[in-house]
């Protein structure tokens, strides 16, 4: 099937099984290979990517659903030039990223609770759907709260 | 991913009628997906026998906003659980439906996730049903014979079967506001706060007249049977009774009738039980 | 000595920016031309033999590549100590989930579909799957190992614990069980090959120890070390768990690519994973203790069960550290620990985090809890009473040359939660009725640092440093970066001692091409132990530039530097630096009795859980969490929290929601669905405190510091638990199931 996607702002023609998953044509068809493949079954976050800004596991997504809408993946954040987004530098910076497998999921999952705070009761609900093993969400939590409090100074 | 995609292909209408005709061409080998959050679970595990998917995505009629009329609230297929967690309305009046929305999976499955899948997926552990039990919902069902409305109580007739016939396709679901005033209860019971299978699962409302007297309840349990149902001898028994350890006490012996918990990978028969009386025991609080 | 300008500070990780851009490129995420995707058959059956193997029509087998044990070019045994563990199954089946047949193809999907087409024919036999019933079976006659189904047997004796326990006036005895834990690093494991008969052996992977694969290749193809290569991609977690069974999977991907001539892609998918690879062993543990009525702790017999699985794999070593952790943070002149690793028919368990210690820290920690109500006394008076101090002398006969500082350590972690004030608050909130309940809780311990013993010697590591092209320096080691911080702390052990910034310092990808033998990435001896090796290399970098007067002896600029090593190396200079581990001086181990200095040093440890038990659930949830440790040095103040942090998060998973289930001796939750690690929503705060007590062998002072946390948590709950309801729970996990019995005991609750 002949599919439009818009993903980080550009337009992508593919021609893919329908019921392939967002996930994979992310990663082996765009070469973005940021979402990652934890478990296939939507329980731990690393293949998240946003749908118009909203997160959602790319693992459980038919492509077909999601033709002309704005797709984000975790190589969509930093700049043109390649300047980190300030959560981004946040996380690197205060130690929100160990091994770093999660951290693509995590950090989309975090940026559009940063937009839409109304999203969830709080942070740790808003990134419930990321696991990580490696920081204990502790760093995590402290970067996603210096990056809020950078976009209200 | 263990399935082979050659096994599979979707259809993807861009009108009910469409799908309902897809539907009745070849009832039985279409498998209807909406946000795709149990289907593609099964999948990816390589647990689903080839089929020919129908994307409902595609169709407005399944994608219109939910919809107030007067005290009852009709979600059409489309339905997400974040569309009904954030209506200012459900929360104040139908608070059952936000709390299971909110505690359902994390933000990524409620983005996607649809209350019409959830009860088409059929699991005696789904979230979404007993909330929508405890508010009396009807399931509309559409085929190209026409619409027909069953309530969800009887929707369920045993372990992952439904009275949905193979042509058929849930349309909408309409939950029903009880009386001001009512009690309603909602506890989830997983093996932790997000991200969780429940292993007991209780919505309950509970209307009482000025003398206290219990007018009409209802109890919905998921978890603790082949089927998410009402726990109609509870509900009988305690009708016409003021809440009390008298009344609690007989709602607990009626309990035993109307569940059968099980010992599986996530908790155990004796577990479910207890907690079981623990929730019919706070929902009963006077 | 002039203050330190990077060590104790927190620059950026080196590999920030490429994880937090999704540039950093894990295994699955490397572009291999024309590669095939590779599974694994595997057994369901627990014990049997291999009858055949029926390929059912349904997917073009033609097309395949297939390979069974009779196609293994050299020797079909994974090497580690034993050689008992076959690659593929020859005719013996040991556990389930056992490989049999490799089977490969350029669409996943059908490989995926054809593995479903593949009947393993296999004649059952009588399994044992409890530590009871294989030591039965061993004493019977039908050992599956060995003479008696025991991998390994310790006995460690110090003065005379029999006739103190006789003594004793008063004698508590418990025994204590943990379950398996599964390692679950967010990136399954994986490895893609490239091999032939011409060229040798290359595989990319998920790893921790890229000697330990190079080590099992060469037999498995007949090949020398030379024709074998191992490259480490970045890697998404280990925590053990990609300690050894790489060398299963890289194998497994070879024999593949060795028979197709194709590059293959061995990509565990999260249910493989976790059904197959290794977990924490099992534990059961008796303690016996005798006690002076003032709580002085007079004698200690111990005695470990480890269920090991069903090969020998790391066994030995797991229950080596488990013993000599198995007394405890106390003074005791008698003391007995026999312990023993036992077969099962079980998928071989293996290393993780801790690695035996957690498992019995868990029990004498638990122990001291239920000692202390049995003497009627506090259970922090009791372990203040029986601490450890310099002099005293452990079971193997080492003498702690330094003072671990354990009452300054509890007292830390006990103001950090205001203890007094607090615990009254809990006792008052408790006599509610129909409430929850809440408790504290502490634990006090250790963790040695580096291998135990003569490891160390024995690995007799090795890392270098080297003058690159343009005068930059190159770190080249085989140290891992599994998200702990390897890449940073070696580039800032190299900078400082050079003078230099972080950025002159590459630390090389882990080749076996170019980096020498550092060892494994483990035993909590990356930094410590290799760290020190660059520091004493990069000294010696610093000091041939110096000699051959290229730099002045201190006050140089980072551009001088470069200036002065690309002229010393044109000038056919020396370039490269290598060290090799020599064990500091009075550090002596006998191998033979098991005697003598068990580790070079300790990190030490409290850590206080606050916790509260919900009425209608019995479900544990962690309120609050201190964690207080003396790690000799703390060089990255940042990533040194980091470990701490995430030790604790798996620490507190396996104390209250992580518990392997099986069926027929493998994992039946072997779903993320089914498995419960904590979520961001279960998070306690975690609150980090360091003391430093510099150590003269680390570089900069630092000791290991990676298990240490995974040491403390279950005890923690477990004696919190214990202060809200009253009741020792001697078995984790303290699911809501275990802890519900508890629950109705302290509240005469109804039912």
């Amino acid at each position: 099937m002949k599919l439009t996607l818009m993903v980080n702002g550009a337009r992508h023609e593919v021609d893919v099984h329908p019921a392939r998953r967002l996930l994979d044509v992310v990663r082996e068809d765009l070469g973005l290979t940021g979402a990652k493949e934890g478990c296939g079954e939507g329980e731990c976050g690393a293949c998240t990517v946003l749908i118009e800004g909203k997160p959602v596991m790319s693992c459980l997504v038919p492509v077909c659903q999601v033709e002309d809408k704005a797709l984000t993946t975790i190589e969509g954040l930093a700049s043109s030039e390649g300047a980190l987004s300030r959560l981004q530098a946040e996380f690197a910076d205060h130690g929100g990223a160990q091994c770093g497998i999660c951290t693509p999921g995590m950090i989309l999952a975090a940026e559009a609770w940063l937009q839409a705070p109304g999203s969830a009761e709080n942070m740790a609900e808003a990134l419930a759907g990321n696991l990580c093993r490696c920081t204990g969400y502790t760093k995590i939590f402290e970067a996603v709260e210096a990056a809020r409090k950078d976009g209200e100074a | 991913m263990r399935s082979h995609l050659e096994d599979f292909d979707v259809a993807c209408p861009k009108t009910l009628a469409e799908a309902l005709e897809l539907l009745a061409a070849k009832p039985g080998s279409m498998t209807p997906l909406a946000g795709a959050t149990d289907l593609f679970v099964l999948l990816n595990a390589g647990q689903l026998a080839p089929t020919h998917f129908l994307s409902l995505a595609g169709i407005p009629e399944l994608a219109m906003p939910a919809s107030w009329d007067e005290d009852r609230y009709t979600m059409p297929a489309l339905t997400t659980y974040t569309e009904t967690r954030h209506d200012a309305r459900v929360v104040a009046e139908l608070p059952l439906l936000a709390s299971a929305a909110c505690e359902l999976g994390a933000l990524q499955i409620q983005n996607r996730g649809t209350w019409a899948g959830n009860i088409a997926n059929s699991s005696p552990a789904a979230d979404g049903v007993p909330p929508l039990l405890a508010y009396d919902a009807v399931v509309e069902l559409a085929s190209v014979r026409g619409r027909r409305w069953i309530a969800l109580a009887d929707y369920f007739t045993g372990y992952k079967q439904t009275l949905r016939a193979p042509d058929e396709l849930i349309t909408n679901v309409t939950a029903q506001v009880p009386a001001a005033g009512a009690r309603h209860y909602w506890r989830k019971v997983g093996a932790r706060k997000l991200q969780a299978i429940s292993k007991v699962v209780a919505a309950g409302v509970l209307e009482r007249d000025v003398t206290g007297v219990v007018t009409r309840v209802r109890l919905a349990l998921g978890s603790v049977a082949p089927i998410p149902l009402r726990a109609r001898h509870v509900e009988l028994a305690v009708t016409g009774l003021p809440l009390g350890t008298a009344t609690t006490d007989v709602a607990l012996a009626a309990l035993a009738s109307d569940i059968a918990p099980i010992d599986d990978v996530r908790s155990t028969r004796d577990y479910r039980l207890r907690i079981a009386r623990n929730l019919v025991r706070a929902f009963l609080a006077p | 000595m002039a203050p330190d300008r990077l060590l104790g500070t927190s620059p950026t990780r080196t590999d920030g920016a490429a994880k937090v851009t999704g540039q950093a490129r894990y295994v699955d995420d490397l572009p291999f031309e024309g590669a095939l995707h590779g599974k694994t058959i595997r057994t369901t059956v627990a014990r049997g033999r291999l009858r055949g193997i029926r390929y059912l029509p349904g997917v073009p087998w033609d097309e395949f590549v297939i390979v069974t044990a009779q196609d293994i070019p050299g020797a079909n045994v994974v090497t580690l100590i034993d050689t008992d563990q076959p690659y593929l199954v020859h005719d013996q089946v040991r556990h389930a989930a056992e490989p049999v047949v490799l089977i490969a193809h350029a669409d996943k999907g059908l490989v995926e579909k054809a593995a479903r087409l593949v009947e393993l024919d296999i004649t059952p036999e009588p399994a044992v799957f409890t530590l009871d019933d294989s030591l039965k079976a061993g004493a019977q006659g039908d050992a599956q190992y060995g003479a008696d189904n025991v991998f390994k047997h310790f006995h460690v004796a110090r003065g005379d614990a029999q006739a103190a326990l006789a003594n004793a006036p008063v004698v508590v005895t418990g025994t204590y069980e943990t379950g398996a834990q599964e390692q679950l690093y967010i990136e399954p494991q994986g490895v893609v090959a490239v091999a032939s008969p011409e060229d040798g052996v290359t595989v990319w992977g998920s790893m921790q120890c890229p000697y330990y694969v190079h080590k099992a290749l060469g037999p498995l193809f007949g090949l020398p070390p030379g024709k074998v290569r191992v490259i480490q991609a970045v890697t998404g977690g280990g925590f053990g768990g990609k300690e050894e069974y790489p060398n299963v999977i890289a194998g497994h991907a070879a024999l593949l690519a060795w028979k197709s001539g194709r590059p293959v892609k061995l990509i565990y998918d999260r249910l493989e994973d976790m059904w197959a690879t290794t977990k924490r062993h099992p534990s059961r543990t008796r303690v016996s203790a005798g006690f002076a009525r003032d709580g002085t702790l007079l004698a200690l017999d111990i005695q470990v069960l480890l269920d090991g699985g069903a090969y020998l794999t790391l066994s030995p070593v797991v229950l080596s550290r488990g013993t000599l952790h198995a007394a405890g943070a106390y003074r005791c002149d008698d003391v007995t620990i026999d312990s023993r690793a036992v077969f099962t028919n079980a998928p071989p368990y293996g290393a993780f985090r801790g690695f035996g210690a957690p498992q019995t820290i868990f029990a004498i920690e638990m122990h001291m809890e239920r000692a202390a109500r049995e003497l009627g006394m506090d259970p922090l008076a009791l372990r203040r009473k029986n601490f450890l101090r310099a002099g005293d002398i452990l079971p193997t006969g080492q003498v702690l040359a330094d003072d671990p500082g354990l009452p300054a350590l509890l007292d830390d972690a006990l103001a950090a939660v205001d203890w007094p004030a607090r615990h009254a608050a809990h006792t008052r909130h408790n006599a509610v009725a129909g409430g929850s309940r809440r408790g504290l809780g502490v634990a006090t311990f250790f963790h040695g640092c580096g291998f135990t013993g003569s490891g160390e010697v024995k690995l007799a590591s090795r890392a270098a440093v080297e003058i690159a092209e343009d005068g930059h320096v190159r770190v080249l080691a085989a140290s891992t970066d599994i998200g702990q911080g390897t890449i940073t702390i070696f580039g800032q052990i190299v900078a400082e001692r050079l003078g230099v910034g972080l950025a002159e310092i590459e630390v090389a990808e882990p080749d076996t091409r170019y980096v020498p033998d550092s060892g494994p990435t483990v035993a909590s001896r990356t930094t410590m132990v290799v760290g020190g090796l660059l520091d004493a290399a990069a000294a010696d970098l610093l000091e041939a530039l110096v000699a051959a007067g290229r730099l002045p002896a201190g006050g140089f600029s980072a551009e001088q530097f470069r200036a002065a090593a690309c002229a010393h190396r044109a000038a056919g200079g020396e370039a490269r630096f290598e060290r090799q581990y020599t064990p500091p001086e009075g550090v002596s181990w006998d191998d033979a009795t098991y005697t003598g200095d068990a580790y070079a040093t300790y990190a030490w440890s409290a850590q206080v859980a606050d916790i509260e038990i919900d009425p209608v659930t019995a479900q544990v949830e962690v309120r609050d969490f201190v964690a207080v440790q003396e790690v000799g040095r703390v060089l990255h103040p940042t990533l040194a929290a980091g470990q701490i942090e995430g030790g604790v998060a798996q620490g507190i998973g396996w104390a209250i929601s992580e518990e392997v289930v099986l069926k027929d001796g493998a994992m039946a939750n072997h779903q993320l669905t089914n498995y419960i690690v904590p979520t961001a929503a279960d998070a306690p705060p975690i609150r980090v405190t360091f003391f430093e007590h510099r150590y003269a062998h680390g570089p900069g002072g630092a000791k290991g510091i990676g298990e240490l946390p995974m040491d403390g948590p279950a005890p923690a709950i477990g004696a919190a638990i214990a202060d809200a309801l009253g009741v020792i729970l001697p078995r984790i996990p303290f699911v809501p199931e275990r802890v519900l019995p508890a629950l109705d005991a302290a509240t005469g609750a109804a039912r």
